[in-house]
């Protein structure tokens, strides 16, 4: 009888299993490294690095398969969405997680820290990025980030012999809770408004509710700042500098990259599909953001004498000019798709370029045991190979061709422009003007390493470890690759839309 | 043949150099000698495959492009791989294809410090794949990618192996291009989504394409030409470089190694007087009709304020830079005008200044080996010491100052001579003020280049310098490198018909869409 009643009362929703696969693999992963952890001993610590690897590689298949089979697949009543985009910024994720485990591997175990736990929290991180690139509905998007962040919180305080460390982890944890505080605030007025979760519906709802205009104002105004604060926009950047100085290196760049990309997936789904409509509202505050984001960021970065805090200005600038092309969205559904596009190529590219740039400085510091800009002086004499690489990383971060970055700024130009109104133009302008003075900070660190005496002329060459080696080739092949043949990126990027372009 | 040049010749004569490199960075350090071949050997590959272009090139039909290739590239944006050359690139890409052999031969023996031939040799082939990309590229982007790829080893040439301010010489070079630069992709932008769609396999596309442009784009409004061409005028004559945007160009020819000067000067600097005459005048005629006045001014105070500069120049290298400031006014000047003949004139001078004052820059530079000093007071008693290097001084600076006979005359006077009769509706007294202001240049001109050469050529050594040991006549490789550069001067000197025939049948388009143009 009783069993009956269960049968009827409970009734299994047909899940997609096809398309849940990549977020079940790597969740299979992590609990497999958790059970190996468990019942191995010391010596086998590093099966824990392999195994997390292999769990985001594996992961890719279905993805590939996914990609394949094309079209939409709508799950869990429009919460959870796998198409082409979600797709592309999972794969994204994917790969950037694994290169991070490569920059990890030798980091870790020499300098004796935990090393399960370190990629567990890795992979539950990397797997709440994947939630997030698929999240159509607030409460989604909102387990997603904490999924992503609170991983990161304790991965940032690694280093826990390192006062410097645990500063790290404790300002990224409370600017982290200050900003989900505000986000919710946003969300639950957004709820209150629209009476729903789902972003498709409360898209139209938004668009067409003019009553209660200060409530809607007010509530996608602290939505926008509470992933303000993920992506570290000026003003709300102040966790960023310190946080990526004192957390181990590999960490920073993991949060400079696949964090910030995730904080930038969650805005892109929520201003498309929800906020579109109101475009009124979200392009000026873009605008502001975007302008002294870039500005600040790349004045401030242009006094640095530590390479991790420069890049992590640098990484503030770079994050203006992703908003910048937000700014005009809303202008027409040419310029949204425009924009959305540029954004995407912007997030794929920056990764590689930025984790390249990551994993030289981890390379090189294993010699020097310094951050400082000083200690790259004369790279070029004992570390060529090195060096050239970060200046492929630098010069494509400037946006110089033919390495790569230069085709994620000319589709940022190209948004910006495609909208033709001015506003579209001064910000294009400004970005512009942006890329001269970063080059002043970029070209600095080049000129040290090609120009510069070797600081207290040791030149013994640096023993650059395989995974980190390996960690290189990807990354400068795929800067390379999408610098002389952009093609290879837009094949992927053509096709992508969220729900509401083209609607 | 033919077949062969028609579909590869470009694209083999653009990657070349970067093959050369590529094997060239697998050849370990220390073997000097066969980085020195190798990267001689690829030039002179390239050389050769540029003679073959130059002998199967239809000079009766130099107003179209011959060799066209067109690929697509990257289909989203419709932006094509489209190379080809006309009769306005041709004689570029002949100078860019000599200038760069010789370089190589004349590092030969002397590398800069820090030596290390393979970077060097490595740099200069990525260099001549930028400059040689930058003149045959038909589409925006595949031109601002090579525009951009050319500043790179430039940036490295200066700031590695560069003189004592070589780290703010190479920045601030890089650093004022990258604005014009930033300036001018937003201007193609604008250019690519304000003008007329073209069809592309059925669906409608905007376009890059530099060929078709021209046509497209007469549907902007003047406002917005007036912008747009207002970019461009920024990236291009910034690389002129135009006043009062000249000043890194002193610093970093001072500051440049001797093949970077000549490399800079000869081919660089031509970039952005090639970019208006292929890109921002044809495209956009009419506001570039306005703007002309203005380019004018700054064509001439450039002629008159370079000139003066040069008179307060202490060091040797430095008045050469500033000269190359003030013979590019000659170049901008006619470029103004907006005739025809003002373009052929802009071209033969763009060639001519690359040749003499390239070869300034490699006398100064041996000047620079001998004696350590390029300080104009501390020199003297060249044609005594050295009376080889001396006449050769002595020809570059009579060439310069355009004696006629030799090529920097037919670069001066016909610029001059443009500006009688402008084109357009531009005012024809305006422009004679103009004409008579620069005419009055050439005096200047004569005045510190003479003056350089009594105080460099004539005289006796000065103590210091009379029984230095290192100081010697001209070497081999130095008469391998220079002689084709000498012999050229002279023959464009005597026949400079052989450049105005090519120039003649392609200038007309770039101004044929303004009223009443004259020359």
């Amino acid at each position: 009888m009783l069993g009956s009643l269960l049968t009827l009362a409970w009734q299994s929703p047909s899940v997609d299993y096809h398309a849940l696969a990549p977020l079940i693999i790597v969740a299979a992963a992590l609990v497999v490294i958790v059970v190996v952890d468990a019942f191995t001993g010391e010596h086998s610590r590093w099966t824990a690095s392999s195994l997390a690897g292999i769990g985001l590689l594996g992961a890719l298949i279905p993805i590939a398969t996914l990609a394949n089979d094309g079209g939409t697949r709508v799950l869990f009543g429009g919460a959870f969405v796998v198409d082409t985009y979600s797709l592309l910024l999972s794969a994204l994720f994917l790969v950037s997680g694994y290169v991070v485990i490569l920059l990890s591997t030798n980091y870790i175990a020499e300098g004796d820290y935990w090393e399960g736990e370190y990629y567990q929290l890795i992979l539950a991180s990397v797997l709440g990025m994947m939630v997030m690139a698929s999240a159509r509905d607030l409460i989604t998007i909102f387990v997603a980030l904490e999924l992503i962040s609170i991983p990161a919180y304790m991965l940032a305080a690694w280093r826990k012999r390192d006062l410097k460390s645990n500063e790290a982890g404790m300002k990224y944890y409370l600017m982290g809770v200050f900003a989900s505080a505000i986000l919710l605030y946003g969300l639950s007025l957004i709820y209150g408004i629209t009476g729903s979760t789902l972003l498709a519906e409360i898209g139209p709802k938004l668009g067409d509710a003019i009553s209660s205009q200060p409530i809607i104002t007010l509530g996608i105004v602290f939505v926008i700042i509470g992933f303000a604060f993920k992506v570290s926009a000026v003003p709300f950047h102040t966790w960023a500098p310190d946080t990526y100085e004192g957390a181990p290196t590999p960490i920073t760049s993991f949060l400079a990259v696949a964090s910030k990309a995730a904080g930038f997936v969650a805005l892109l789904n929520i201003i498309f599909v929800g906020f579109y409509g109101r475009h009124d509202v979200f392009e000026p505050l873009m605008w502001v953001l975007a302008a002294i984001t870039m500005t600040f960021g790349n004045l401030v970065a242009l006094r640095q004498t530590n390479v991790v805090r420069m890049l992590a200005y640098s990484g503030i600038a770079q994050a203006g000019y992703i908003l910048a092309p937000l700014a005009v969205a809303g202008v027409s559904l040419t310029s949204g798709g425009e924009a959305l596009r540029a954004v995407v190529t912007y997030l794929l590219i920056y990764a590689a370029m930025n984790l390249g740039a990551f994993a030289v400085v981890i390379a090189v510091a294993r010699k020097t045991r310094s951050g400082e800009i000083t200690s790259f002086g004369g790279l070029f004499h004992y570390a060529p190979g090195l060096t050239v690489a970060m200046t492929i990383f630098l010069f494509a971060l400037a946006g110089i061709p033919p390495a790569g970055g230069w085709f994620a700024k000319l589709e940022i130009f190209r948004a910006l422009t495609s909208a033709g109104t001015t506003s579209g133009y001064v910000l294009a302008v400004l970005v512009g003007l942006n890329s001269v003075i970063a080059f002043g900070y970029y070209g600095r660190l080049i000129r040290v390493m090609w120009m510069d005496e070797v600081p207290d002329g040791d030149r013994t060459p640096i023993r650059i470890p395989s995974s980190i080696r390996a960690s290189l080739v990807i990354t400068v092949g795929v800067t390379m690759l999408v610098g002389v043949l952009p093609s290879v990126l837009t094949h992927f990027t053509d096709s992508i839309s969220l729900l509401s372009i083209g609607r | 043949m033919k077949d062969f040049l028609n579909s590869w010749g470009l694209s083999l004569a653009v990657f070349l150099p970067l093959i050369g490199a590529l094997i060239m960075l697998l050849i370990p350090k220390a073997r000097e000698g066969s980085h020195k071949v190798i990267a001689l050997g690829t030039s002179l590959i390239v050389a050769f495959l540029g003679v073959l272009l130059l002998a199967n090139f239809d000079y009766d039909k130099s107003g179209t492009l011959q060799f066209v290739v067109d690929k697509a590239w990257i289909p989203l944006i419709n932006s094509r791989y489209i190379v080809g050359i006309d009769g306005i690139s041709l004689p570029m890409i002949a100078l860019t294809l000599l200038v760069v052999p010789l370089c190589i031969i004349y590092s030969w023996n002397h590398f800069p410090e820090p030596r290390n031939p393979k970077a060097f040799l490595i740099l200069i082939l990525i260099l001549e794949t930028g400059m040689i990309g930058s003149f045959i590229a038909q589409d925006l982007i595949l031109f601002f990618v090579f525009f951009e790829v050319v500043l790179l080893p430039m940036y490295f040439l200066i700031g590695v192996w560069g003189g004592e301010k070589r780290q703010y010489a190479s920045l601030k070079f890089f650093l004022y291009t990258l604005f014009g630069s930033a300036l001018m992709i937003v201007s193609f932008l604008a250019l690519y989504f304000l003008s007329d769609k073209v069809d592309v396999g059925g669906t409608l596309m905007h376009t890059f394409d530099m060929r078709q442009l021209p046509a497209l784009a007469t549907g902007i409004s003047t406002g917005a030409a007036l912008w747009i061409f207002g970019g461009m005028f920024m990236g291009f004559g910034i690389k002129v470089p135009m006043f009062p945007f000249h000043t890194w160009l002193p610093d970093a020819h001072t500051q440049a190694p001797t093949v970077g000067s000549v490399i800079l000067a000869a081919v660089l600097l031509k970039l952005g007087t090639y970019g208006f005459i292929r890109i921002a005048i044809p495209i956009l005629p009419h506001a570039a009709e306005k703007w002309a006045p203005f380019i004018g001014v700054l064509a001439v105070v450039g002629i008159i304020y370079g000139a003066l500069c040069c008179l307060a120049q202490t060091d040797m290298k430095r008045l050469i830079a500033f000269s190359s400031v003030s013979h590019m006014g000659f170049v901008m000047l006619a470029i103004a005008s907006l005739t025809s003949f003002g373009m052929s004139a802009a071209i033969f001078g763009m060639v001519a200044h690359g040749l003499i004052t390239g070869m300034l820059f490699f006398v100064a530079g041996s000047t620079k080996e001998r004696f350590h000093t390029l300080d104009i007071a501390r020199l003297g008693g060249m044609l005594k010491q050295m009376p080889h290097m001396g006449w050769i001084l002595g020809f570059s600076v009579m060439a310069s100052l355009g004696l006629p006979g030799l090529a920097g005359f037919w670069g001066e006077f016909p610029a001059i001579l443009s500006a009688y009769n402008p084109g357009g509706d531009l005012s024809v007294a305006f422009f004679r003020v103009l004409m008579v202001i620069a005419a009055l240049g050439t005096v200047l001109a004569a005045a510190y280049l003479l003056w350089l050469y009594q105080r460099v050529g004539f005289g006796v050594p000065t103590a210091e310098f009379e029984d230095d040991p290192h100081i010697h006549d001209v070497s081999f490789t130095e008469w391998l490198a220079w002689t084709p550069m000498l012999l050229l001067i002279v023959v464009l000197g005597v026949y400079p018909n052989l450049i105005f025939k090519v120039t003649d049948g392609a200038v007309g388009n770039i101004v044929s869409a303004l009223s009443g143009h004259g020359g």
